[in-house]
């Protein structure tokens, strides 16, 4: 939709005569202050990411007057309650990254996978169905996938793996449940990048003579890569951000894992277990905020990454 | 023959993404299975409606249930018109400039924010500063936070997919652009609209991370109670929390049958709301 | 029609699920030719132009009776190849359809699914595609950008040296040059005329100037029938059927 100019506005109010002139006066003036309040809206929009920056930046920042960066970020010694506390929350930022890669590892074959079943091969029919299941199960609460993992994945794994079904807390039960969490996601936004190729590309590429695989894996499949990309890094924030699923089934112990089945803690889940112990403004506190400002720094850049891929795509 | 390798991949290609397909149908649906066998058996009127109990078995989400509602309710009234007013903005009176740009960047990046930082940002606001306490007004405040982008976004989509014919011939008409909104544009973006918020809605109630620290891990006595100032654990902090470290021996089952709630209510809102919601769209905007 | 016909199309009907849209066409393409089809919109040239090459069957509804034979063999019964028959007939089509990629690849694109590999070989190839489109040498020195860099006329003619580069015996041309400006067309038209040498081409026109300026022989459709057919001199001078001279003469359409 266009956006219409002031100006043209006023002229079609002008246009309504003498007669109507207090009218027209009136909404003309109410029309500007209806403006005012929606520019305001925007303005408070942007205010409010904007202390949340700050506010977390701010308190994160004051860790660095007790610990030094060096320690924060490369020390594998978090005990903050200890009577010479350390903050070293290197453990959390690599289990960070190791969970979201892995769930992503997990997730993005069957969700790219079922993108193209949905997008190419699945029968209309199915696909009516299938694609409003997917967009209801991206609504289902993060707890209820949490409690799946603790109930099903967990004991499961256990038993798998070590013998007992007490056992099976870490890295990977948190991975499958992300993976199913944030499969959805990937694969709605991977669809619509599919379905919304132009419908030419695909008859030029069969009129020369390819078969459908041919022209998915070779013309269509790389023509939408942008928006593929884009529904990969959605989901990997999804992952990265995520809380009180991974919460439930990861074990929770500060420190760094040796395997995918030992217990851990990823920053969202740091936070989450330590806020209720601390006081404001203490050490312990302000690192929790450091933490949290490192989650958002790191959303951030998959924001600006997204706006980067996407802004690449060539296909008219 | 190279004809025939290329039919080969062909046929087993199609094979593969068929059993991808039925691979995902099969997970839902199996993640589905799980919850609903396991906690519809729960479901029962004490539970839905009773109050919950610390240490001993048989107790219900009765004030959770309604916490949820009421939050949700509560935290609408700040999103909802800011919301709305903001995606206004975009969609209407935006031209390409800085400003534009920054409001657009401040939606995306206020949609990413992982919600527990969220939940620490309104520790810190509401729960510290303004003085509010862990209550439910404090967490409305900071679930209204977690709405806001989300709002802003559906309500610019549902005003762009209105055609812009509509909107050219009410000015043309002679009238102003805030008249325009208010009688043509809202009007018919109204079921996308509608969908929207459902969707929002059903976001918020499953939220956990956002709550616990703003509004609380417990529920006041009172069933109903309205007051703002008590604590306001929701289904889903409750489903949380009896599935890790409540001690009511059985704890288990009430986060199973929570988590069913939850489900059904998320479900309900979609089914009811949001899909003829889209299809009533579909058919004002003359099927796009 | 005769012994000798490229192609053979007999009684043919094309129905869009209840919908009949071709009713009983006959005709016949000879090898070596250039075949306009020419009637006003919606009377099926293009349908037509499309049983050809089977690239009705990606819409669902779709039926046919009737026989369409390519070298004497029925392009439409069960064993038929689809893949190959498209190999040996091919289309360009009335919007150029580039792929997101470079000119190079484009133009390779055709061997390379058909199992050419080797990359002196492919070189050949595209240039020699390239030559036969007569687009060599505005693209010899870009053959690695973006095939979207391109004009439209010079896309339609990449379009054309890419079906070329898979080596059919016919060319389906659906409204190829509608899209493109005054001069493009031209090069467009002329280029058809040097191709005729080589391929079989059939190409579907709403411009009745073009039909009598390029093609052997012309075709009339109407609402769905094949009206007339035969040598376009003859065609447009002295028509046999009276609704192709009001059509020819714009009495309507």
């Amino acid at each position: 939709m266009s956006v219409i100019s002031e100006r043209q506005g006023r002229q079609a109010e002008q246009s309504g005569g003498a007669r109507s002139t207090a009218w027209s006066k009136r909404q003309a003036r109410q029309d500007r202050l209806m403006r005012s309040l929606f520019i305001g809206s925007a303005v408070l929009v942007s205010v409010v990411i904007f202390s949340i920056i700050v506010f977390v930046g701010f308190q994160g920042s004051k860790t660095f007057r007790d610990v030094s960066v060096v320690e924060f970020f490369f020390s594998t010694k978090w005990s903050p309650s200890a009577d010479s506390p350390s903050f070293g929350a290197l453990p959390f930022l690599y289990s960070t990254i190791l969970l979201a890669g892995l769930s992503i590892l997990l997730a993005v074959p069957l969700a790219l996978s079922g993108a193209i079943f949905m997008a190419m091969i699945a029968p209309r029919w199915i696909r009516e169905i299938m694609r409003p299941a997917t967009d209801l199960f991206v609504g289902i609460p993060s707890v209820v996938y949490g409690l799946i993992g603790l109930t099903v994945i967990v004991p499961f794994l256990g038993k798998t793996f070590h013998g007992s079904s007490s056992a099976g807390y870490g890295i990977l039960p948190a991975a499958i449940v992300l993976a199913v969490m944030v499969m959805p996601t990937i694969l709605s936004v991977s669809e619509d990048a599919l379905r919304s190729l132009p419908g030419a590309l695909r008859e030029a590429s069969l009129a020369l003579g390819a078969t459908r695989w041919q022209t998915i894996w070779r013309v269509l499949l790389p023509a939408a890569r942008p928006g593929i990309l884009t529904g990969v890094i959605l989901g990997l924030g999804r992952a990265i951000g995520e809380t009180m699923a991974v919460f439930m089934v990861i074990g929770n112990a500060p420190v760094v894992p040796k395997s995918l089945l030992d217990s851990t803690t990823v920053l969202t889940t740091a936070i989450v277990k330590d806020m209720a112990n601390t006081f404001f403004n203490t050490p312990w506190n302000n690192a929790l905020y450091l933490m949290a400002l490192v989650l958002l720094l790191l959303s951030l850049f998959l924001i600006l990454l997204i706006r980067f891929v996407a802004g690449r795509s060539e296909v008219k | 023959m190279k004809k025939t390798h290329s039919r080969l991949t062909d046929r087993i290609a199609t094979v593969y993404f068929w059993l991808a397909g039925l691979a995902i149908i099969g997970i839902l649906g199996w993640v589905l299975y799980d919850i609903l066998s396991k906690g519809l058996p729960q479901l029962s009127w004490h539970f839905i409606t009773g109050k919950p109990s610390e240490v001993s078995a048989g107790g219900g989400v009765g004030p959770m249930l309604f916490n949820s509602f009421y939050i949700l309710f509560l935290s609408l009234i700040f999103s909802l018109p800011v919301g709305i007013g903001a995606g206004i903005y975009l969609a209407v009176y935006a031209r390409k400039s800085r400003f534009s740009d920054l409001v657009r960047l401040s939606v995306e990046a206020l949609a990413s924010v992982p919600s527990i930082v969220f939940g620490l940002f309104g520790a810190l606001l509401f729960v510290s500063w303004f003085g509010w306490k862990i209550s439910i007004v404090s967490g409305a405040a900071t679930l209204s936070l977690l709405n806001l982008p989300v709002l802003v976004r559906v309500t610019e989509e549902s005003l762009r997919s209105v055609p812009s014919s509509y909107w050219e011939a009410s000015l043309a008409l002679g009238s102003s652009r805030w008249q325009t909104i208010r009688k043509v544009l809202l009007p018919s973006a109204m079921p996308g609209l509608i969908t929207g918020v459902t969707l929002v809605a059903g976001r918020a109630l499953g939220e956990t991370a956002v709550l616990i620290y703003t509004a609380g891990t417990a529920a006041s006595r009172h069933f109903p109670d309205f007051g703002l100032k008590e604590m306001g654990a929701t289904l889903a902090v409750h489903l949380w929390y009896s599935g890790s470290s409540s001690l009511a021996p059985d704890a288990r089952q009430i986060a199973q049958g929570s988590s069913a709630l939850l489900v059904l209510i998320v479900l309900i809102f979609n089914l009811a709301i949001a899909i003829p919601g889209r299809i009533i769209q579909k058919r004002l905007t003359g099927g796009k | 029609m005769t012994e000798t016909s490229k192609i053979q199309v007999e009684s043919l009907n094309l129905f869009y699920g209840e919908h009949q849209a071709l009713f009983d066409v006959q005709l016949g393409i000879e090898p070596h030719s250039i075949t306009a089809l020419i009637g006003p919109s919606g009377c099926g040239k293009s349908t037509f132009l499309r049983t050809l090459n089977r690239m009705n069957d990606l819409i669902d509804s779709v039926r046919i009776t009737g026989r369409v034979l390519v070298d004497g063999e029925d392009i439409y019964s069960p064993d038929t190849d689809v893949v190959s028959l498209r190999k040996r007939v091919g289309m360009v089509f009335q919007r150029p359809n580039p792929f997101p990629m470079s000119i190079y690849d484009n133009i390779a694109y055709g061997p390379r699914i058909h199992g050419i590999r080797k990359k002196a070989a492919l070189d050949e190839i595209v240039e020699r595609s390239l030559r036969q489109a007569v687009l060599w040498d505005e693209a010899k020195d870009r053959l690695n950008k973006s095939a979207l860099g391109l004009s439209g006329g010079q896309q339609q003619r990449l379009c054309i040296a890419r079906l070329l580069a898979v080596e059919p015996d016919v060319l389906l041309m659906d409204e190829p040059t509608s899209a493109l400006d005054p001069i493009s067309t031209l090069k467009v038209e002329e280029l058809t005329g040097q191709l005729k040498e080589q391929y079989t081409i059939i190409i579907v026109t709403h411009n009745m100037q073009q039909a009598a300026r390029i093609s052997d022989t012309t075709a009339f459709f109407l609402n769905g029938y094949l009206v007339e057919s035969s040598d376009t001199e003859k065609m447009f001078q002295t028509p046999s059927d009276k609704r192709t001279e009001d059509y020819i003469t714009g009495r309507f359409g």
